[in-house]
């Protein structure tokens, strides 16, 4: 299996919550990476605070960082190559790039009932 | 009630001054902490107020680290300034990436690291190691922490148990530990200032207060909830008790004292308590911090007030009314009289006509007790607690719209992170700012340290508000133009004394450098305005003198003047100021 690693720019937290806002692409994608962790699936995620190192030990991202600076992060790699900027990989993209089936994703979807915007289905 | 002073009382190896902003907790802390070090004792006198006059006392440059003070052998003084410590560990960490990661990278990573989370955690990191250090340890008989007013304390006490909490209840890996990627390794370090601080052997909870009913309630507050964390070991130490009267002033403010005393709250009655005498000098230079436990002596000031007219708070009112200010802040050192003034302020233009909402920032403060709830003035307090629920509540629910369960319980441990609080209190603050749209707002704030580091993190969310595009409110994004603006004021409160005066030139010099103006500044309860004969009180006015001068000078006459007052201030007393 290819493997993906992100590189964010610097952030408080992988989820953001202790930033300004609340951005809902942050808990997305801390939310997928946690379930596809649970099935052995591992992507790791390197933000400039937690882990400054990796942007000076891999190349290909010093060498991005170096010509572009920090406003075209998140980067997303497979492998050795980069293959998205400027923003998260969808759910779909996670799942055709690291050639994983559907299900392992379809759990940490939306759980709604009726549409009411409600988790327990009891509010409508 | 025994006299409070070194001889007297038991002295652990840890020693914590702590109560609310101006009842004398620094001057209680440096005068025992002198009288033990001239009796051989070798002490250490730690700072973690922010807004700390440690050096003014001194008369010395002090740092993070202990400095020898040179009138007093063995005695060392720290003052733990947050900014700094959060400077330190900011350079500590992008120092090692000079040179290998371009400059708009370590931009960045200083920007992130500049948070008010980062501040706290260095500057609790420092207090925590001045607990835990053998070393320092061994050097010191005694270790005093004089600390910032309650609210702050409580937080940075509760801290290292909160932090303990989190790290070792995290099942993700602990994602949220804020900017401390370290943190877990401190867990250690953690754990032995939670042992240290509650226990009794080692270390005596001293709470400050002085002989009045909102520091006396205050102080309850902070007993009750050191206790809840494990901290037993308690002693009051009641400051400024007036002995005896000769004529109407001091007879008012003897009985008022009383009175309070009388009422002192069931729960503190367990607690040993001890007095110091009110004395007629303002504690600053070594002869009177030495003296403070032990004598008085009435030196008359020889200076005359220098100003012809000294204008009062209605002046000052009629002024914000006619240039249409449309957020006022009260700001200044902890008791100092912030709320009543900033009541007085939204009476008056209520009166006049204007639709005003009155809020406080200030955990210690209780609007409710000031102003009636039908003087048709809105009110409002930015509780923490409160805050930090509704922050959590609106995050869940928003993740409840698209997310499983399991996911949902992941981000809720991530709003556990004691980071969190403080941006669920920014945000509140942002909210109250933003009602300036449609009325004025008066704003009470908390002392100044708390106050500053709420708009130092204005600052620098304010960058990145302007960096993310995440869904931030409208109410964030307008904050800072809006306190930048000539729609907003700050009322700097002071008293007629060397420290208040001191920590709102510093106060002043801030809010400069972050482009906020400050009009006025009103000196709240002064005895020179109220003529008495007693020897020690008109002492005591005489030695106001001096500071009246100094505010009228550096205001160019810009201030207002409100006598001292045996009656507590509130409803209709706010419309006579």
């Amino acid at each position: 299996m290819k493997k993906m690693s992100i590189y964010e720019p610097a952030m408080c937290c992988d989820t953001g919550l202790c930033g300004v806002s609340i951005d809902p692409e942050l808990l997305r994608i801390s939310t997928v990476l946690s379930a596809l962790k649970k099935k052995g699936v591992a992507v790791d995620r390197f933000n400039l605070n937690n882990a400054p190192m990796a942007f000076v030990n891999n190349k290909v991202i010093n060498s991005f960082i170096n010509e572009k600076g920090v406003d075209e992060l998140p980067v997303v790699m497979l492998d050795e190559e980069i293959i998205i900027t400027g923003r998260y990989p969808s759910n779909e993209e996670i799942i055709s790039f690291l050639d994983i089936p559907k299900s392992y994703l379809t759990e940490t979807k939306s759980t709604q009932q009726g549409g009411c915007g409600c988790s327990d289905g009891n509010c409508c | 009630m025994q006299i409070f002073n070194s001889t007297n009382i038991t002295l652990t190896k840890y020693l914590f001054y702590t109560g609310k902003g101006g009842v004398g907790k620094t001057s209680v802390a440096c005068a025992t902490a002198v009288n033990l070090a001239d009796n051989g004792k070798k002490v250490l006198l730690v700072s973690t107020d922010p807004a700390s006059n440690l050096q003014d006392v001194f008369n010395t440059e002090l740092t993070g680290k202990g400095t020898p003070i040179k009138e007093v052998p063995n005695l060392d003084v720290a003052n733990l300034d947050p900014m700094k410590a959060a400077a330190e560990y900011r350079e500590n960490v992008i120092a090692p990436y000079r040179g290998k990661l371009p400059d708009a990278v370590l931009a960045n990573m200083e920007e992130q690291l500049s948070g008010s989370c980062t501040v706290e955690i260095a500057a609790f990191n420092e207090f925590s190691n001045f607990i835990t250090d053998t070393a320092i340890e061994k050097k010191y008989d005694h270790i005093l922490f004089d600390t910032a007013p309650t609210g702050h304390t409580l937080r940075m006490l509760q801290l290292p148990s909160a932090w303990s909490n989190f790290i070792s209840e995290s099942t993700h890996g602990a994602s949220c530990l804020g900017q401390l990627s370290g943190l877990e390794s401190k867990k250690e370090m953690y754990k032995t200032a939670v042992e240290t601080l509650t226990d009794g052997v080692q270390t005596t909870l001293i709470l400050v207060t002085r002989p009045e009913t909102a520091p006396l309630k205050e102080v309850e507050r902070a007993s009750h909830e050191l206790a809840e964390i494990g901290v037993l070991n308690q002693s009051m130490v009641i400051n400024g008790v007036l002995a005896e009267f000769d004529d109407t002033i001091s007879k008012k403010l003897y009985d008022k004292q009383q009175n309070s005393l009388a009422n002192v709250p069931k729960s503190l009655k367990k607690i040993t308590t001890y007095m110091i005498p009110l004395r007629a000098y303002n504690i600053t230079g070594m002869d009177n911090v030495r003296a403070l436990l032990t004598n008085d002596n009435y030196v008359i000031s020889e200076e005359i007030i220098k100003a012809k007219d000294i204008p009062q708070l209605k002046d000052v009112i009629n002024n914000l009314y006619n240039s249409g200010k449309k957020v006022i802040f009260t700001m200044g050192k902890g008791g100092v009289g912030k709320t009543s003034i900033a009541a007085a302020i939204a009476l008056g233009l209520s009166d006049k006509g204007k639709k005003v909402h009155l809020t406080t920032t200030d955990p210690a403060a209780h609007l409710k007790f000031v102003l009636d709830e039908n003087s048709g003035i809105t009110m409002s307090h930015i509780d923490e607690h409160e805050e930090l629920v509704r922050y959590q509540e609106e995050v869940l629910s928003k993740a409840r719209e698209t997310m499983s369960e399991e996911d949902v319980a992941y981000i809720e441990e991530d709003l556990r992170s004691p980071c969190t609080q403080e941006i669920a209190v920014f945000r509140a603050f942002a909210e109250i700012v933003e009602r300036a749209e449609n009325e004025i707002v008066v704003i009470d704030t908390a002392p100044t340290g708390h106050t500053l580091l709420l708009l130092d993190s204005t600052l620098s969310y304010h960058k990145e508000v302007q960096r993310t595009q995440g869904n931030i409110p409208d109410s964030v994004k307008k904050l800072l133009p809006r306190l930048r603006s000539n729609e907003t004021v700050v009322i700097i409160v002071t008293l007629p004394e060397a420290t208040p005066v001191y920590e709102a030139l510093r106060l002043e010099e801030d809010l400069k450098r972050a482009n906020i103006a400050t009009n006025w500044w009103v000196i709240n309860s002064s005895l020179y305005h109220t003529k008495t004969t007693n020897a020690m009180l008109a002492a005591k006015a005489s030695n106001e003198i001096p500071w009246i001068n100094k505010v009228a000078e550096h205001t160019n006459g810009n201030f207002a003047l409100i006598a001292w007052s045996a009656d507590d201030i509130k409803g209709d007393k706010l419309k006579e100021l």
